[in-house]
């Protein structure tokens, strides 16, 4: 299935965090990083990871939604999250290998990257600024993206030893 | 109703009783001195009053003032302003640096803390949705400031997971800290973020020490302040950050070359203490630091894209371990040139020193310099640091920068800046004060930036320091009394960076200014008003002292010795700071902003300004 799916060149990434206002001034009309759908992580200075819904090919979160709340979007693969069903519960976050899905701090609703529709507004920000740590492209649906649904801490501390060395493996706790 | 880009609400904190409350600040004072530096002068006036001269700035009553501004956040390049009673200066500076703390803050639902007393052992405050606390920092106490960062990131983020752990994954906090030099109140010590980030001016991280305020940390989950004009804000979010894109310049280099362009092209870069000005040291070249330090070429702080900063990390030998970032220009100036060193590996190591010190890599090594040249003059010998002291030599200053982190030996009198260490050496020499002064490079207490004014080549004059109420705050220089009303103290009050300032059209900042707050604010009433009535409150804490020193109208508003010496080298060699234009321009200065032929401002002035509060302390001055 021909999908569109968000490269991330972590080490990119400027800590910029447009990406989480861009993705907030799309989604909740104003500037808000702890409901954008992309957030930040950056457990060091320089280690900044984006973290963000990889469209796993079997989709836990969505097998894992007690009230059947989340949906898969058939032409961009993203996941849908139907806020009226949602309980809040959290048990997509706990079923994502990467804890992706956090409440949203006003309605405790899940809230889940939806790829914009198409054109995720995160990557444009991403691109016009010359980063190019999220890239938008073109591909099958695959067994790889689930392996980028990983604790951004433990990304974090690949990047710091990629940068660093082996000082890289003292830098976060 | 609270104006636009404010949270509402801010913390007061007493340290010695423990007790937090929530105050807030009508919207006739936000107008008129917004948030960050202006805001803070007129807390610090509110809480200390006519009995400023008596306030010792490291005393628990000595207020700290941690303040974010109306457009912190929302404008790009988000920064913290700290404040106080400045201990080397003995006026206020506005102290700021680039940090995720100033949105966290504001997210949190807060625009600024303002701390008083002195708790008996080390805390830190943690602020989030649902208040502030202060939490035991026993067992950060001591520790340098990478350790410190990598420690209280661990922790807090676990706490805050502990507390709540159905939301999702906890994002690290954000936080200011201080060093071993804060730690020891080194006068000059700095407020140190994100590793190498630093509120440097002011020696504010010995505020913090004194009051054992080990670090202030928030994490918020809120959106960013609602604003005043929305749909306008978020269009001129998007049109500042396509200014700031176009600054392909800053973006790829930051201010990382002018470790040399400033030595070679404007003669201008303090060296062996400014006794020289100019080089032509290739190896100093920004490439130089580049191909082989930079690891991370385009770093950015919380929404910006003017990314000036690279980080720098040594791989191999016996610095292999430092992380800073590149370092940026100041930096390369103090931390290298003017130890003589034009080295980059050896800078990067000093630098990454310095952050992890807690000491402003300024203003520390400014008088670290100041110390090796009195060795060179005879005046210190071998015995006051324990070794020989030499120009050029990394392990010399690095020793020098850890003995006064720690008061130790020389580094005791010197941990005062350079200024006081000046009048201490001089008594314990027995030697004329002028004598040691002659060599000090400070205005107002306040070591000078690295950008000189003999050369008259770099954006720095004959005034620039003399007339400014910061002193040798090379980002805060004084113009002409109306033009520079629009820049640092407009900056340093709303709180975003310069370097997402300049090189935006100054129409677009104000249109964005008054987007997010409502207030009728345009370049003209800053030049004229808010940016004057902050200064001139300023310029009253200034000139009022206190309690120990008093500076002199006019006498003092003037550059160091060393500074209208002749250049010795270099394409502007023979050159120097013009004194008589250093007196016209002064008086010209003074004027603009009505104050009178000896600076202290004037009683119509007072009134123009709605700081008729001042008129008693200024007659007394005047």
């Amino acid at each position: 299935m021909s999908s569109i799916w968000i490269v991330r060149d972590y080490e990119n990434c400027s800590g910029c965090r447009r990406c989480e206002l861009a993705c907030s001034i799309h989604h909740e009309g104003w500037m808000w990083p702890e409901a954008s759908r992309i957030r930040v992580f950056m457990p060091f200075p320089g280690v900044e990871v984006p973290h963000l819904c990889a469209q796993c090919d079997d989709y836990p979160c969505v097998e894992s939604c007690p009230v059947d709340a989340l949906s898969v979007d058939s032409g961009t693969t993203a996941v849908i999250v139907d806020e009226e069903a949602c309980i809040g519960c959290g048990a997509c976050a706990k079923a994502c290998p990467g804890t992706v899905p956090h409440l949203h701090p006003r309605n405790r609703k899940a809230v889940i990257c939806d790829l914009c529709g198409g054109d995720p507004e995160c990557v444009k920000v991403c691109r016009e600024a010359g980063y190019n740590a999220l890239r938008l492209v073109h591909e099958e649906m695959n067994g790889h993206r689930k392996l980028f649904a990983r604790n951004p801490v433990d990304v974090a501390k690949d990047l710091a030893v990629k940068l660093f060395g082996e000082k890289g493996e003292e830098v976060i706790a | 109703m609270t104006p636009g880009g404010y949270a509402g609400k801010w913390l007061d904190v007493d340290l010695t009783k423990d007790k937090i409350k929530e105050v807030e600040y009508s919207d006739k004072v936000l107008e008129q001195y917004f948030g960050g530096r202006g805001l803070a002068a007129k807390v610090l006036w509110d809480k200390v009053g006519e009995k400023y001269p008596e306030l010792d700035p490291l005393d628990p009553k000595s207020p700290f003032m941690v303040f974010t501004g109306p457009m912190t956040g929302i404008y790009p390049g988000s920064r913290i302003c700290v404040s106080g009673k400045s201990p080397v200066s003995m006026g206020t500076v506005g102290s700021t640096a680039a940090t995720e703390f100033a949105n966290e803050i504001k997210e949190a639902g807060y625009d600024g803390v303002t701390f008083t007393g002195k708790a008996d052992k080390p805390v830190y405050l943690l602020i989030t949705d649902d208040g502030a606390e202060l939490r035991d920092a026993d067992h950060l106490w001591g520790l340098d400031g990478e350790k410190t960062l990598i420690k209280l990131n661990k922790e807090v983020t676990a706490e805050l997971t502990k507390r709540k752990p159905n939301v999702g994954l906890w994002k690290d906090p954000g936080m200011i800290y201080i060093g071993p030099a804060g730690e020891n109140m080194v006068r000059n010590a700095a407020v140190i973020a994100k590793i190498c980030h630093a509120c440097g001016y002011g020696g504010y991280g010995s505020l913090m020490g004194s009051k054992n305020l080990k670090a202030v940390v928030a994490k918020g989950r809120g959106s960013l302040p609602k604003v005043d004009a929305p749909e306008a804000a978020k269009l001129l979010w998007r049109r500042t950050h396509q200014h700031l894109i176009g600054r392909t310049g800053m973006r790829r280099q930051g201010t990382g070359y002018a470790g040399y362009s400033v030595g070679a092209e404007t003669s201008s870069e303090p060296i062996r203490n400014w006794q020289e000005e100019w080089h032509d040291e290739k190896s100093y070249g920004g490439p130089m630091f580049e191909h082989r330090f930079w690891v991370k070429k385009k770093w950015a702080d919380f929404n910006c894209t003017t990314n000036c900063m690279k980080i720098s990390y040594i791989k191999t030998g016996k610095w292999k371990g430092d992380i800073t970032d590149m370092p940026d220009y100041e930096l390369q100036a103090y931390c290298g040139t003017n130890f003589g060193i034009f080295d980059p590996e050896a800078n990067i190591h000093l630098s990454a020193l310095a952050d992890k010190l807690g000491h402003s890599g300024i203003n520390g090594p400014n008088t670290a310099g100041y110390a090796v040249e009195l060795h060179q003059r005879g005046i210190l010998k071998d015995s006051d640091f324990g070794f020989k002291p030499k120009w050029g030599d990394p392990d010399t200053f690095d020793r020098i920068m850890r003995m006064m982190a720690n008061r130790e030996k020389i580094g005791e009198i010197l941990a005062e800046g350079t200024y006081r260490a000046a009048l201490k050496i001089a008594e314990m020499k027995g030697l004329k004060p002028e004598e040691l002064l002659k060599y000090a490079v400070h205005v107002k207490g306040i070591e000078i930036g690295a950008h000189g004014t003999r050369s008259d080549a770099d954006y720095t004059h004959d005034i620039s320091y003399a007339a400014s109420v910061q002193g040798g705050d090379h980002t805060s220089v004084a113009v002409d009394g109306y033009n520079d009303m629009s820049g640092a103290v407009f900056t340093d009050s709303a709180v975003f960076c310069n370097f997402t300032y300049y090189g935006v059209p100054q129409s677009l900042v104000f249109d964005f200014a008054k987007a997010i707050t409502g207030f009728p604010i345009t370049l003209h009433s800053w030049r004229s008003e808010t940016g004057p009535r902050i200064v001139t409150l300023q310029k009253a804490f200034l000139m009022m002292g206190g309690p120990d020193l008093e500076w002199e109208p006019v006498k003092d508003d003037d550059n160091p010795p060393r500074f209208y010496e002749p250049l010795p080298s270099g394409p502007y060699k023979g050159k120097t700071t013009d004194k008589k234009l250093v007196d016209t321009k002064l008086q010209a200065y003074f004027e603009t902003l009505g104050w009178d032929e000896r600076g202290i401002p004037t009683k119509e002035t007072l009134k123009k300004l709605d700081l008729g509060f001042l008129e008693k302390s200024m007659s007394k001055l005047r």
